[in-house]
């Protein structure tokens, strides 16, 4: 009977992870290729929330300038991995850096983990709104920094932001052609949606790891409590900063992951929005829980691109024109949407835990 | 081993232009149940945030297990061996009761980053360890309700107790308690006073505010009264009970 069940389990699992390898084809048959980008720009999203999710839901520290360790990332691919750099050093890097995606990818992670450290270091002491505030000022600090950090030297190309950034490769295939493989055609897009998978799974893996452990419990004892979790012996400090690190580390490799698969980048893509955006998937998903956060990155990053594709012809059929642009509706979608989980499900939409725990408290094993 | 485990000298804390502590000095034999008492606003809970490092003493200091403590960082207190509980409860409400004393246990386990990612065989024996301590510590404080109930749905009594036990699993050498009866009904204060002694048989010495003067005087050794801030009397318990600056002090304060 139990064996049974285990088998039902696993093959309920079999069948998830085909659906979703498969995603792609299934995507570009029904809908086209431009919504496999837009998935592939999900996932991106979805590793930008889980990140955010460790500083936010697991320490309890609300961060407000979030998208500027995704702009780290973003920014360090396009200075290593572009020729843009010979224009700053003619003299050291005639050609540009041009080092690989995979070279990349850890410098980032402790470039941005750095950045994690030196924005949370000042903000130890602050909490709530206060903390906000500041974090809110740092993400825009970094992102007017990208703006005006082409002159005396050139070093971001300011506005204009940098292009020709080296496309991926995967042992030696670069992502950014198509690929045959065993008689399929993966066209770019697709391909570029499996290394997202990749390393999406890889950060929900960490996420896991880390929440079902002694470090992923002291950042819960902080963030219910502060000063019990002093009184515990914790070191808040020490754990605060890791946690700033930790979240940081995912925003960096994503945002290598976005500079490679645009080839582009410019300030424009690190405002302050999209931080808001990122802290809302976060909390509209369900603080906490890395099943909730992926819904709200799935919904809130699909949103928009919903309503694109379909208010607008909604609208040409209907009315003969557009009425409503597409952008004020999904902020007021975006809003509505916000007020109604804060009234009816402050946890989020899949809350962590609590609905479970209080399951399994009303067992009859439970005794009073 | 006849030195005391705790001993203050000479403590001072302002609030504002309020003297809510003035050269109290104390100190606290190894071993022993230690009440401390006081009328409302005497500066009781104001001590203990001292000696857990919470607050800073403006004047004075302490000396905890033979080592000097003049601004000490309240982590390191809780290494030390100072463990405490607080007069308005203050779980982590929304973890369960096995993960709140599981954090207890932080300081006493060392697993870090990439112990949790790996998950390599010293992790998952430490993990495993710590929930086995923990589950034992909630059983020994007397909570029946499974280890995943939310802290935040057990009982009054319980969570005083899922408070003790937290305390309890950071392997304290004193163990400080604010207020711990408060609330309770008479028959759950008599458990706390068996549990109480059988926590001071371990040989963990105890320090306790209490209001409830019967629970004081039938469970602690030596008694300190705070007033205003100051200490007006230490002793026995029946001594402390006669001494007519403390009947003065009690009296004084219901006729407000
Ligand atoms: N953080 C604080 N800020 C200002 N005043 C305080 C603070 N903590 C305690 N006090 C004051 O110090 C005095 C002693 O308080 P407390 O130590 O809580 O008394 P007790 O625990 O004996 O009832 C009271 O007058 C209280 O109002
Ligand atoms: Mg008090």
């Amino acid at each position: 009977m139990k064996s049974g069940r285990f088998t039902k389990k696993n093959g309920l699992f079999v069948l998830q992870l085909g659906a979703v390898l498969l995603l792609p084809f299934i995507t570009d048959a029904l809908l086209g290729r431009g919504w496999v980008r837009i998935v592939d720009f999900a996932m991106l999203y979805i590793m930008l929330a889980l990140g955010l999710n460790i500083v936010v839901g697991y320490a309890g520290l609300l961060d407000l300038g979030y998208i500027a360790f995704f702009a780290v990332g973003a920014y360090c691919f396009a200075l290593t991995g572009s020729p843009h750099l010979a224009l700053a050093f003619p003299q050291l890097f005639p050609a540009g850096l041009h080092l690989s995606f995979w070279q990349v990818v850890p410098l980032s992670a402790l470039l941005a983990g750095g950045f994690g450290v030196l924005l949370g270091a000042p903000t130890l002491r602050l909490r709530g709104d206060y903390l906000a505030i500041v974090t809110l000022g740092f993400g825009e600090i970094i992102r007017i920094f990208l703006n005006n950090l082409n002159a005396p030297i050139n070093l971001t190309n300011g506005p204009q932001g940098i292009s020709l950034i080296d496309p991926i490769a995967v042992a030696g295939v670069s992502l950014n052609a198509g690929e045959e493989i065993l008689g399929i055609t993966f066209p770019s897009v697709h391909l570029y949606f499996y290394l997202f998978l990749a390393f999406t799974a890889l950060v929900i893996f960490v996420s896991h790891r880390l929440e079902k452990s002694r470090i992923g419990r002291a950042w819960m004892a902080i963030r219910e409590d502060e000063i019990a979790a002093t009184a515990m012996g914790i070191n808040t400090r020490n754990l605060k900063l890791l946690a700033f690190a930790m979240g940081a580390m995912f925003g960096g490799v994503s945002g290598t992951l976005f500079a490679g698969f645009q080839g582009f980048v410019s300030p424009e893509s690190f405002s302050l929005m999209e931080s808001v955006m990122v802290l809302c998937m976060v909390v509209l998903g369900g603080m906490g829980n890395i099943r909730g956060v992926i819904l709200g990155g799935v919904l809130l990053a699909l949103l928009p691109e919903i309503l694109r594709h379909g208010i607008v012809p909604l609208q040409q059929a209907l009315f003969g024109r557009t009425v409503i642009d597409p952008e004020g509706l999904r902020m007021l979608l975006f809003g509505t949407a916000l007020i109604a989980v804060m009234l009816y499900r402050p946890a989020g939409l899949w809350p962590s835990r609590v609905r479970r725990s209080e399951l399994e408290a009303d067992e009859p094993e439970s005794t009073i | 081993m006849n030195a005391p485990l705790l001993e203050l000298a000479h403590i001072g804390k302002q609030f504002g232009g309020l003297n809510a502590l003035s050269e109290v000095s104390l100190h606290i034999k190894r071993g022993e149940i230690y009440g401390l008492i006081g009328p409302n606003g005497a500066g009781k809970t104001t001590l203990f945030n001292v000696i857990t490092g919470l607050y800073r003493a403006d004047a004075g200091e302490f000396r905890f297990a033979g080592l000097r403590y003049h601004h000490p960082q309240p982590h390191r207190l809780a290494q030390a061996g100072i463990a405490r509980t607080f007069q308005n409860i203050r779980l982590f409400a929304n973890l369960t009761a096995l993960e709140n004393v599981m954090i207890g246990r932080h300081i006493r386990t060392r697993s870090g980053v990439f112990g949790a990612l790996l998950r390599d065989a010293a992790t998952r024996a430490e993990e495993r360890a710590c929930a086995e301590r923990a589950r034992e510590l909630l059983r020994y404080v007397g909570i029946t309700r499974p280890a995943q109930t939310l802290a935040k749905h057990l009982s009054y009594g319980e969570q005083r107790r899922l408070e003790i036990a937290r305390a309890l699993a950071t392997e304290p050498l004193l163990l400080a308690l604010d207020e711990p009866a408060a609330g309770m009904n008479a028959t759950e204060t008599e458990s706390l006073k068996m549990l109480l002694q059988d926590i001071r048989a371990t040989g963990i010495t105890v320090l306790l505010i209490e209001h409830d003067v019967k629970l004081i005087m039938g469970l602690c050794d030596r008694v300190a009264v705070l007033d205003y801030g100051r200490k007006i009397a230490e002793g026995v318990p029946d001594e402390v009970r006669g001494d007519p600056a403390v009947i003065a002090a009690y009296l004084g304060n219901d006729d407000e």
